[in-house]
């Protein structure tokens, strides 16, 4: 039996690279041994991408891309279809995990430095990962077609609208009509499972390549390629498999516990990832007294509010709002500090990171507020706090007083 | 085009005045006692919704044979809940009335109750059953506390009687007093309004209890695979100092 399966894998390496290929990416990549609680979140996203696309084809089995059924399809997959409630509480609580998993993530690289040389491109990939998830969550929000789907979507794509000169036509474009339609609900459909989930496994992939060419940061913050044996192989590091394997495999099943609880006992965490208006269909005649997005964009839509309309357009708020989404993609450039991780950093970078944190979750929490002119002015001294934390960000990490960084990596 | 704008303008704006009237004049709603494991009660509430809502309202996502899950065998489900002939227990709740027809009535098409008590809560479904009163300027010649100027006229009027606002407390909502009696004493009537909540919130979700039950047996499971692959996590890192 092993000289077969000995067999056909030599077989197989002579006409595909299989074994070099694991030796380089699994069994002797070589990860920095210091990893903490924060570096789960990366399996964790890989997990949860997984599970949204077999969740999703499953879904896509039953529900109907029509405005006339689009709703009551959902509630057929709720009742009539054999796990098809489970199918649906686990694709709605993995939408929101993903974000909380990405932000998680995102928030590792920033306190560890982690888009610093040479990991530049690994953090612009990630970004464009988070972009594309962002527009997949954004167009999938729309397939219930409840109230909430319909009205957010609707409020949404009229920001395009608020572009000078091509807005109207913008809108269109992406409508396909001059509302938010049945059109719009197929070619949200349409994107939705083909399109983007197509480009977010071609994205990860290249995450991934550019990770391993360039190897994995540290809550150290430093190098482990400068310490190497003999051998080539970095003295700091470990290989991948089994060390990570099993240690990302603990963080699976407590993720799992967390996610299970959601599904299980409180899929709609009280209106947060199940609006309850979204249990109205979707009515063109009657809006919502308040629309709110989804939590995970309130951040971005908390900038947009805050910002006044000028000569009666929303533009600027909208360009705000689209600067505050990019900022991190220029975060490798911004940072001048001589340190990367948050372990060495100065006191500046530890208050100003300490704030954007404040602001972001301030700013997410009064995006799902009704607007009052209390939370406007909030929303304008927390947004100013946001672009703070990356427009002084070439001042503040240059000037402040850094720790020395260890030769080699602190491990317990 | 212009119009959309104007809707979605008018939209924004609304959020504005409307957290006013919400923060304002709150209804006070009371707690709905939903006990879904209670299924004299979901039975009986099944009667009443099947006698009393479904005339007007559908619930187009509820199949009959559904209440099986509520322990309601095919025969009761027949018999109880007095199906026509041409109605099959596997066919989903459609309204006695056409829907057309209803807006004629009624000035609004009355909406489908499948998941209402998930848009709605079970406290306002509760409360707002509660709530009518007697109001010769609306139309339908009934108001309701929780939902000022609704176009349904209160259907269980028989029941629990005619109640009237009574506004001498001054501004405000006022409180309710039964002016004519009903056939049911006002504690029975509650108690009738609790099993029609309760089975509304059970038809919102008909596979919540098997969701519970199967979510102890998942975190079981998850919380054994949890420590076992913590064990295998120290024993592979032991080597790593």
């Amino acid at each position: 039996m092993m000289n077969l399966l000995t067999k056909l894998v030599g077989w197989i390496d002579e006409r595909f690279p299989l074994v070099s290929m694991w030796k380089e990416h699994v069994s002797e990549y070589y990860a920095p041994k210091n990893f903490n609680f924060w570096y789960f979140f990366g399996s964790l996203a890989m997990l949860l991408l997984v599970i949204q696309i077999v969740s999703g084809i499953f879904l896509t089995m039953n529900y109907k891309p029509d405005a006339l059924f689009a709703f009551t399809s959902v509630e057929y997959i709720m009742r009539d279809v054999q796990w098809g409630w489970l199918l649906r509480y686990i694709h709605s609580t993995g939408a929101s995990m993903f974000f909380v998993v990405i932000y998680l993530h995102m928030f590792r690289g920033m306190m560890y430095g982690s888009y610093r040389k040479p990991r530049e491109l690994l953090w612009i990939i990630g970004m464009i990962i988070y972009l594309a998830l962002m527009g997949e969550a954004f167009m999938g929000y729309l397939l219930p077609w409840g109230q909430m789907s319909f009205w957010g979507a609707q409020v949404i794509v009229n920001l395009f609208s608020s572009v000078p000169f091509i807005g109207q036509d913008l809108a269109i474009l992406i409508r396909g009509d001059f509302v938010v339609s049945d059109i719009t609900l197929n070619r949200f459909f349409a994107l939705h499972v083909v399109a983007i989930p197509l480009i977010l496994v071609l994205i990860v992939i290249a995450h991934l390549v550019a990770l391993h060419e360039v190897g994995s940061n540290n809550p150290d913050g430093i190098e482990i390629k400068k310490h190497k044996d003999a051998n080539g192989k970095p003295l700091d590091g470990i290989p991948f498999h089994p060390y990570y394997t099993v240690k990302d495999g603990v963080g699976v099943m407590g993720f799992l516990i967390v996610f299970c609880a959601i599904v299980f006992f409180a899929p709609d965490m009280g209106g947060y990832f199940l609006e309850y208006n979204n249990f109205v269909p979707a009515n063109p005649m009657k809006t919502p007294e308040h629309i709110a997005p989804v939590w995970y964009f309130t951040p971005y839509y908390a900038i947009l509010r805050a910002v006044p309309p000028l000569f009666g357009s929303q533009f600027p708020g909208v360009v705000a709002m689209g600067i505050a989404t990019v900022a991190f993609f220029f975060l490798p450039w911004l940072d001048r500090g001589k340190v990367k991780s948050i372990r060495y950093r100065g006191p500046l970078y530890k208050a100003f990171l300490a704030s954007f944190v404040v602001s972001f979750i301030g700013l997410g929490w009064l995006g799902l507020m009704p607007s009052t002119p209390t939370y406007t002015v909030f929303s304008q001294i927390l947004a100013v706090v946001y672009f703070a934390f990356f427009l002084l960000m070439p001042w503040y990490t240059k000037i402040d007083k850094c720790k020395p960084e260890p030769d080699r990596v602190t491990f317990k | 085009m212009k119009i959309i704008k104007k809707l979605c303008a008018v939209a924004l704006l609304l959020a504005m005045p409307a957290v006013a009237i919400a923060s304002g004049a709150a209804v006070h709603l009371e707690t709905a006692p939903v006990n879904l494991q209670d299924t004299a009660s979901l039975q009986r509430g099944a009667k009443l919704f099947t006698s009393r809502c479904l005339a007007c309202h559908s619930a187009v996502s509820m199949r009959y044979n559904r209440l099986g899950d509520i322990g309601m065998t095919e025969e009761q489900i027949k018999v109880d809940l007095q199906l026509p002939e041409d109605v099959k227990v596997g066919s989903t709740m459609l309204a006695t009335m056409d829907a057309n027809s209803a807006k004629l009535a009624f000035g609004v098409t009355p909406p489908d109750l499948s998941v209402i008590s998930r848009s709605r809560s079970a406290d306002w479904l509760y409360s707002y059953l509660r709530g009518f009163h007697v109001d010769s300027t609306r139309p339908s010649g009934w108001n309701n506390t929780v939902f000022p100027g609704v176009a349904m006229p209160h259907v269980m009027a028989d029941l629990q009687g005619e109640q009237q606002l009574d506004s001498h407390e001054g501004h405000g909502a006022g409180k309710l007093v039964l002016k004519t009696p009903g056939s049911l004493t006002p504690v029975a009537y509650d108690a009738a309004v609790a099993d029609l909540t309760n089975y509304l919130v059970f038809m919102g979700e008909p596979a919540k209890m098997v969701r519970y039950q199967l979510g102890w047996i998942v975190l079981g499971f998850l919380s054994l695979m949890f420590l076992l692959v913590y064990a295998l996590k120290k024993e592979i890192w032991k080597d790593i100092h």
